[in-house]
C-alpha cells in the first residue's frame, strides 16, 4: 500500500484572509508573538502497491485537481507500507 | 434561439436562470443535467450559480470534471456563447476556459446585496445592449468572489479588452482591479460574479440584467437569422 500525504497552501504571493483572521484570534489569546499564519489543506490518499509510476500519478492528481496552481502550492510525501 | 441551463448537483440559481430566459426574454430554454453527452442542440450555454458538489475542495473544482464539461469546452471552441455566473464563473476558471482563480472574499464574509457595476466593454456578444461606462445595478451573493490573476495575465486581459464588468463604488470582495466579469480572448465565454438573472424585474429591485440576455439573442439573430 502507498499512503500519500498531500499538503496544499496558498502561494506566498497570495493574500490569505483566513490565515489573517486566525492570527488575530491567536493575538487576542495573548499569543502576540505569532507573526504570520497561513491556512492550508491536508489530504491523505491510499493507493494499492500495484500502481505504477505512483509519483507521476500523484503529481498529476495534485496539479490537475487537488491544488489550483494559479494560487496554490503543493507538496506530498509518499510512504510505502507492507501489508501485515 | 435555444438556451441550455447546465444543472450540477448543488446548483441553486438554475431556476432563476431558466425563468429569466423563458419568462422574461421569451426564448427556448431547457435544463441539462451534468452527465449529458451532448450540447449540439443548443445555441447558448448557461452555467448557473450555486454550490456545485458542495464547493468541496474548491469552488468549481469538482464540477470541472463533470461529463458535460467536455461538451461545454467543445461549445466554447465552436464559438457559441457560454455564460458562467457566480459558481458558473468559478467552474469556467477551474476548467481553464477563462484565466485566473477565485479566492475567499477578503472580508471572509458572504456578501449578498445589489452593487453598481460599470460596463467596461460593450462590444461583446453579451453586452452590445449596454452603453460603454454605463452603471448598472446587479446583485451579488458569494463568499468566494475575490478574482485573482498574475500580472502577465492581467496585462493580457487589458490588452485584449477582456475585462467586461468592474465594481463601480466599493470593491465588495477584494478582486484585482475591481474585476466583476471577464471574457476569453475570442469573446464568446463570459464569467461574472454578479447575477444578471436576478435583475430581471424592477419589482425585485432591478431589471438591468435583461440587456445581457437580450444582447446574446440580438447577436445570435444577427449572425444566424438575418443572413439566413
Amino acid at each position: 500500500m502507498y499512503k500519500v500525504k498531500v499538503y496544499i497552501t496558498l502561494r506566498e504571493s497570495v493574500l490569505d484572509p483566513q490565515g489573517s483572521a486566525v492570527k488575530q484570534a491567536l493575538h487576542s489569546m495573548e499569543f502576540k508573538s505569532v507573526e504570520d499564519v497561513r491556512v492550508g489543506k491536508y489530504m491523505e490518499l491510499t493507493l494499492p502497491s500495484s500502481v505504477e509510476n505512483v509519483e507521476a500519478a500523484v503529481e498529476e492528481m495534485c496539479h490537475r485537481l487537488l491544488a489550483n496552481p494559479v494560487i496554490e502550492d503543493y507538496r506530498y510525501e509518499i510512504e510505502e507500507s507492507v501489508a501485515q | 434561439m435555444k438556451f441550455a441551463v447546465i444543472v450540477f448537483p448543488g446548483s441553486n440559481c438554475d431556476i432563476d436562470m431558466y425563468h429569466a430566459i423563458k419568462d422574461e426574454i421569451g426564448e427556448e430554454v431547457e435544463y441539462v443535467w451534468h452527465d449529458a453527452d451532448t450540447l449540439e442542440n443548443y445555441d447558448a450555454i448557461l452555467l448557473p450559480g450555486g454550490f456545485s458538489y458542495g464547493d468541496y475542495l474548491r469552488s468549481g473544482a469538482i464540477a470541472r470534471f463533470s461529463n458535460v464539461m467536455k461538451e461545454v469546452v467543445k461549445a466554447a471552441e465552436q464559438g457559441k456563447p457560454v455564460l458562467g455566473v457566480c459558481n458558473g464563473f468559478q467552474i469556467l476558471l477551474e476548467t481553464g476556459l477563462l484565466p485566473g482563480a477565485m479566492r475567499r472574499n477578503d472580508s471572509l464574509k458572504f456578501i449578498c446585496k445589489t452593487v453598481p457595476l460599470t460596463v467596461e466593454n460593450n462590444e461583446t456578444m453579451f453586452t452590445n445592449g449596454y452603453v460603454k461606462n454605463e452603471v448598472i445595478q446587479i446583485p451579488i451573493a458569494h463568499g468566494e468572489g475575490n478574482y485573482f490573476c498574475d500580472e502577465e495575465t492581467m496585462s493580457n486581459l487589458k490588452e485584449n479588452n477582456q475585462i467586461v464588468f468592474t465594481y463601480s463604488d466599493e470593491n465588495p470582495n477584494g478582486s484585482v482591479e475591481n474585476i466583476a466579469g471577464i471574457t476569453n480572448v475570442a469573446g464568446n465565454v463570459l464569467g461574472m460574479m454578479p447575477h444578471p438573472e436576478r435583475a430581471m424585474d424592477t419589482l425585485l429591485g432591478s431589471e438591468d440584467g435583461k440587456k445581457l440576455f437580450q444582447s446574446i439573442v440580438k447577436h445570435w439573430r444577427e449572425k444566424y437569422v438575418v443572413n439566413a
